[in-house]
């Protein structure tokens, strides 16, 4: 392993939510130096330990959802890299990275594969009413009640892909098995995808019964999913949302659901998580995961993996893998 | 023949089938139950619940059809009480509620609903894999309860990449095994005996299936062989990681060895849609989160229910007027 000049680990800086629990801390101290402001003693403010260790900072770990801002990174100078934690890295000032020419990684496609599952698990949970059924069979409604309400096909649907990034491509290839037409709307047509383009979210929303948002937010995509683009997917369409709350205008959604303008939603961000609307708990055509597209144990290892490696790449001078490119 | 005979055919034809009595056993799809009252007299089993023995005294000579499901099919004991039944229309693909070798000695045809149904129930078998795997329910219920203010819900397990087996690669195991690929699902199957073109790894026995897969799906046609087919042994080798989905019959599965198996945590996980006596099943699930229990909905979508209710409708016409059976069993 690649150590300074006098033999010493190199050195990482972590940035991390002050609760958070670090799973693989112990391995990575193995082979870096970690510089945690949680553990110095006695404690110190964030901006203080940054200050302090300022001049031997040339590595960042960002452990999301934990937001590093142009400031913070104002106070490290000689800083190179940024590892994030997260397939999302709108929490990092990546106008001021690009300024400093400081590269960024994110947890790239390792995700991808979980993400796409849940999205899909979510759908079908949507459309087949399976949360819904298993809450009538636990209240004993079944032997009382009879059947249950039926739900709809999931096969035949035309599904829209808002981003077709590499999470995007993951929930295609999934929903062409089960019959549906795909097709996706992003900032530009990919070469070599046979799936139709549409150049706005609004003509993908008119031409799709079911919306998969699954891009990155940024300033253009907030609120990308507006009142005209759920009313355009009309009465009985679905939104899933596994990218960030941010991308759906909340209350809008949360209005049209309520008064029955739109069909129903599966939903794994929300602007304000914890916070969900209580206006969606009494809702059946509605399910609700508090942000678990990753949690996954293999999805934990997968991440330790690039993280470890991009690491270990960076000190000893060997390519990055999946580098954020900026606008 | 001209046009205008080919319509008094219709209409003496039309006529003639409204004199027919289609008996339906139990209350199954409203649009069926109207599309028939259209065409047939339809007589309710369940408008005579209290005078059975009565209403099959007075009835039984008049009834040439009989509609019916997996809930309530065409046993022995039925078609002995319809000395006139010509045909059983099945509102199901399933046939075990149906006394077939009986169908058979009397000359009674029978057709089913194959085909229609095949994706939902391969969606929902999918869907069930997913709900359990990622504790989509479980984590629905967590956010309904407030308890994502007070801490992260915690881990569940991935689902693309495991190891799926099937039991009976038919229509169903087929379209299953199709929508598994796409999430890299390795797949292996057990069936009677192995099917040609197929790259699926093929195990003659069901245990060896079993410890040799995560995700166990049951789709197989209820027999007297398959009866239990999903047993202790199975179960065990299936083991403390594995998932059984079960989008078959409820008799497929020993249910009590099951729900030991999973209050002791012999068995990772289930998602049932299936059950021994439906509507009722084994309290002790109600208390556990590695289950998903729906309400035997695998065909359940208003698309495919009127899919089926039109093939049970044709059916039935084609048989009155003459013509060929659009899905006979027999």
């Amino acid at each position: 392993m690649a150590t300074d000049e006098d033999g010493a680990l190199p050195i990482v800086l972590v940035h991390r939510p002050a609760n958070f629990h670090f799973p693989f801390k112990d391995r990575l101290e193995t082979q870096f130096r970690l510089l945690d402001p949680f553990d110095s003693d006695p404690p110190e403010s964030t901006h203080s330990f940054f200050s302090r260790h300022a001049a031997s900072v040339r590595v960042l770990l960002c452990v999301d959802p934990e937001p590093i801002s142009g400031d913070l990174i104002s106070l490290l100078p000689n800083l190179h890299l940024i590892v994030c934690s997260s397939a999302g890295v709108d929490h990092v000032d990546l106008q001021e990275c690009r300024r400093r020419s400081i590269a960024v990684t994110s947890a790239g496609k390792a995700f991808s594969p979980d993400v796409a599952d849940l999205a899909v698990g979510l759908l079908i949970d949507v459309l087949r009413r399976v949360s819904a059924g298993d809450r009538y069979v636990r209240a004993r409604l079944w032997a009382r009640n009879g059947e249950y309400q039926l739900g709809s096909k999931l096969g035949g649907k035309r599904v829209g892909i808002v981003g077709l990034g590499s999470i995007g491509t993951e929930i295609a290839k999934r929903l062409e098995s089960f019959g549906c037409a795909i097709s996706y709307n992003s900032r530009k047509k990919k070469p070599y995808v046979h799936f139709p383009w549409h150049k706005n979210v609004y003509d993908l929303a008119i031409n799709s019964d079911i919306l998969v948002v699954c891009c990155a937010l940024t300033e253009e995509t907030h609120h990308m999913i507006n009142k005209d683009v759920m009313t355009a997917l009309g009465k009985e369409g679905v939104i899933i949302n596994v990218g960030r709350g941010d991308l759906i205008d909340e209350k809008e959604l949360v209005q049209l659901l309520v008064i029955g303008e739109l069909g129903g939603a599966g939903l794994d961000v929300f602007e304000n998580e914890p916070d969900v609307p209580e206006e969606l708990f009494g809702l059946n055509n509605v399910v609700l995961s508090p942000h678990c597209a990753v949690a996954t144990p293999e999805c934990f290892d997968a991440l330790e993996e690039l993280i470890t490696a991009n690491l270990k790449a960076y000190f000893s001078s060997n390519p990055l893998q999946s580098l954020v490119e900026f606008e | 023949m001209s046009t205008q005979s080919v319509s008094v055919q219709s209409s003496n034809t039309n006529t003639i089938m409204n004199n027919i009595s289609v008996l339906m056993t139990c209350p199954m799809s409203e649009y069926l139950e109207q599309e028939l009252e259209t065409r047939f007299n339809v007589i309710k089993l369940w408008n005579h619940s209290s005078s059975k023995s009565d209403f099959f005294k007075n009835n039984s000579n008049f009834i040439k059809a009989v509609v019916g499901n997996t809930e309530l099919g065409a046993d022995a004991e039925m078609i002995d009480s319809l000395p006139n039944l010509e045909i059983v229309s099945s509102y199901s693909v399933g046939l075990d509620k149906i006394d077939l070798d009986k169908c058979k000695e009397k000359g009674i045809k029978v057709t089913n609903t194959p085909d229609v149904l095949t994706d939902d129930v391969a969606d929902l078998a999918i869907g069930l894999a997913l709900a359990v795997s990622r504790k989509i329910p479980v984590s629905d219920q967590f956010v309904r309860n407030g308890n994502w203010i007070r801490g992260d819900f915690g881990l569940a397990t991935k689902f693309s990449g495991k190891s799926v087996g099937i039991v009976g690669l038919g229509r169903i195991g087929s379209a299953i095994a199709k929508r598994a690929e796409a999430f890299n699902c390795p797949i292996s199957y057990h069936s009677r005996s192995k099917k040609p073109n197929t790259n699926y790894k093929y195990y003659s026995n069901i245990v060896d299936l079993a410890a040799n897969c995560q995700i166990l799906i049951v789709a197989c046609a209820l027999t007297e062989e398959t009866r239990h087919i999903v047993n202790r042994k199975v179960i065990d080798a299936l083991g403390p990681k594995g998932i059984l989905i079960n989008i078959g019959r409820g008799a497929h599965v020993d249910e009590p060895e099951l729900v030991s198996a999973l209050l002791e945590g012999r068995l990772g996980g289930a998602g049932l849609d299936v059950y021994e006596n439906e509507p009722e099943l084994p309290e002790e699930l109600f208390a556990l989160e590695n289950v998903v229990l729906v309400p035997h909905v695998g065909s359940d979508t208003e698309e495919t229910s009127k899919a089926m209710a039109d093939l049970v409708i044709s059916n039935l016409e084609a048989y009155f007027k003459g013509e060929l059976l659009l899905t006979p069993v027999m």
